[in-house]
């Protein structure tokens, strides 16, 4: 394999709805800022790419089957290689990685990978059955299919294991939403308290509805090369690009039903011991092995010995603030069941932004600093590619660039971890960006 | 921080107004600043749907009886149903699950997918059995929603089956047993 570089990124803000747009304009106009950003002429552009993957989640939300090739024939990118994937809320993470392999393998020098979801055509309560028609319909659905339960029930588990509380997930709410509040490409832009969080209506206890994210219509494109790529794209440009270098991909999967995950041994990062788990069931529903999977694999690929050393920021899927904490742990940032502490301390939060929290660690690794899918949005074709370009810039620090203020940029950031996930932690993709 | 007037506002409903034409320019110029035509499209379909190797499960309830998997092979227990084996891909055969489970967790749903709004607020609960490491999802009976603890996790339950099966898993749900 060869290395692979992602060289410009694009978003289509993420809305409740974009009524005015056609998935296939949607996605158009994060291509469009791409390709600017780095310069380049459509003509030019159709010259160097080689082929382009699509990442959209349901065909529900669509009611459109083909839809990827309606967006490659609508960008002007065919007859060239295409095709499309989907793996539920990890969709986008597999569209990336699966650019990422395009070009690696030398099968191409300049990949697209696009993805979006129009998730506003149906009401909120319909697509909350869309969505849970991604758990079992023979033995799950029918028993009152909702994610946000499922999500809760795994909480609740956490909490009953390691002593979670609520408030320690408000506060992952607190922190992403006043992140998003400087992040203009973010759906929601609100100054929240955890009283605000506690406070808000029930959706499935304890989770408020401050605790979930929201549904949304957007796109996002990231454009990935390798060195030849590189050099045709400045070539045709005539500028010289600022590529970050793509150094770990990762990937891990678990069995579709929750119910049916088996109780095993942790698998081990590089700086922990088995001692550390002495008796613990795992993955049981509190913590996601498919996750950690991901994370194993792109911490060996990229070295990463030390996530809390060797990483400078995380974007990762926040659908639910419970499972931000989760991930926390999956990734390694802290034990297994030390979530609920890890941001209690304030670990997670940007060193330089006013929570109206008191926080003793502050910004020791800042996790989901864009906002993340609590406040960006989450339409899940695009989600992991959103998280994609946000790391992109972050690592460029183009942060003051692309959002007019720099308040989101992590200083001196160097390397940051992508996370994207599935079900309730059936796919997950881990990959690795970092400074080329 | 949301201001109370904020949240005033005539409920959104899906019934629009039945619309033949739309006024248009004589510029073609003026066409792209119009507003989007948004229409209401109806989709539905009736499937004819297998529940194939797994109907002896609902079979089972239909009859009162909760079934489960065992690996002929490693003896691992699916609580529910595989035919195969998840540990070791050996083939399972059907056994009868114990007549008590306990709580291993449970949410109350004050929301949940179109099809079961009018049925919120519902409790879902895993159930967990002796001699299992998988789990049961199902709905929890004759709990006081607003009573939702931690401390109901663990607490015994036992299953009740409904008189006339709709060959869902829904023909079972869990009541306390103390
Ligand atoms: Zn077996």
């Amino acid at each position: 394999m060869r290395p692979v570089y992602m060289v410009s990124g694009g978003i289509t803000k993420f809305a409740k709805a974009h009524p005015e747009m056609t998935f296939q304009l949607m996605v158009k106009k994060a291509y469009d800022y791409a390709l600017a950003d780095i310069g380049l002429t459509h003509r030019e552009a159709v010259d160097a790419i080689d082929g382009v993957v699509a990442s959209y989640f349901s065909d529900h939300f669509t009611r459109q089957l083909m839809a990827g090739i309606m967006v490659q024939d609508y960008l002007g990118l065919v007859p060239k290689p295409g095709h499309r994937v989907e793996g539920g809320g990890a969709t986008g993470g597999i569209c990336f990685q699966e650019a990422y392999k395009s070009v690696a393998s030398g099968v191409m020098d300049v990949c697209v990978a696009y993805g979006f979801e129009t998730m506003s055509h149906v009401n909120t309560w319909k697509g909350n059955e869309f969505i849970a028609l991604a758990s079992d319909v023979n033995f799950d659905y029918p028993v009152g299919g909702f994610y946000t339960g499922y999500y809760a029930m795994m909480v609740v588990r956490h909490m009953k294991e390691f002593g979670t509380k609520v408030e320690q997930m408000a506060m992952v709410s607190v922190k992403n939403h006043i992140n998003a509040y400087h992040n203009p490409y973010a759906q929601k832009r609100e100054q929240l308290t955890i009283e605000d969080v506690r406070n808000s209506p029930m959706v499935a206890w304890p989770l408020t509805r401050l605790d979930v994210c929201v549904m949304s219509d957007g796109a996002a494109v990231a454009l990935l090369a390798s060195e030849e790529g590189i050099r045709k794209l400045e070539k045709a440009s005539g500028t010289r690009l600022r590529p970050v270098r793509v150094s770990g991909v990762g990937r891990g999967t678990d069995s579709m039903r929750m119910a049916d995950r088996p109780h095993g041994k942790v698998i081990l990062l590089p700086h922990e011991s088995p001692d550390d788990y002495r008796g613990l069931d795992y993955p049981g529903i509190h913590s996601f092995r498919a996750g950690r999977m991901a994370t194993k694999l792109a911490y060996d690929m990229a070295g990463i010995k030390d996530p809390l050393k060797d990483i400078d920021f995380v974007e990762l899927h926040d659908a639910y603030t419970s499972s931000e904490i989760q991930t926390y742990e999956d990734m390694g940032l802290c034990r297994y069941g030390e979530g609920g502490k890890f941001v209690e301390a304030g670990n997670p939060f940007l060193p330089n932004i006013d929570y109206g929290l008191k926080l003793k660690k502050k910004g020791t690794i800042p996790v989901n600093p864009s906002g993340g899918l609590m406040a960006c949005g989450h339409p899940v074709g695009a989600t992991g590619l959103m998280q994609a370009v946000f790391a992109f810039w972050q690592v460029q620090h183009s942060i003051k660039k692309h959002f007019g203020n720099d308040l989101l940029q992590v200083r001196d950031a160097k390397r940051g971890a992508i996370h994207s996930h599935a079900g309730t932690g059936t796919y997950v993709t881990v990959s690795i960006l970092e400074k080329a | 921080m949301k201001k109370e007037k904020e949240n005033i506002a005539m409920p959104e409903t899906e019934e629009g107004t039945v619309l033949f034409n739309v006024p248009f320019p004589k510029d073609l110029k003026q066409l792209k600043g119009m507003s989007p035509i948004i229409t209401l499209q109806h989709y539905g379909i009736n499937y004819i749907h297998s529940y194939g190797q797994d109907s002896p499960f609902f079979a089972g309830l239909a009859n009162g009886r909760l079934l489960g998997t065992r690996c002929t092979s490693c003896g691992y227990v699916h609580v529910t149903p595989k035919l195969h084996c998840q540990q070791c891909g050996g083939e399972c055969e059907w056994m009868e699950l114990p007549k008590e489970g306990r709580i291993h967790t449970f949410t109350v749903c004050y929301f949940g997918s179109e099809e079961f709004l009018k049925e919120t607020p519902f409790m879902l609960v895993l159930v967990e059995f002796a001699g299992a490491k998988t789990l049961m999802l199902s709905r929890l009976l004759g709990v006081d929603p607003s009573k939702a603890s931690v401390d109901l996790i663990g607490k015994r339950v036992k299953p009740r089956f409904k008189r006339n099966s709709k060959f869902k898993p829904t023909d079972v749900y869990f009541v306390l047993t103390e």
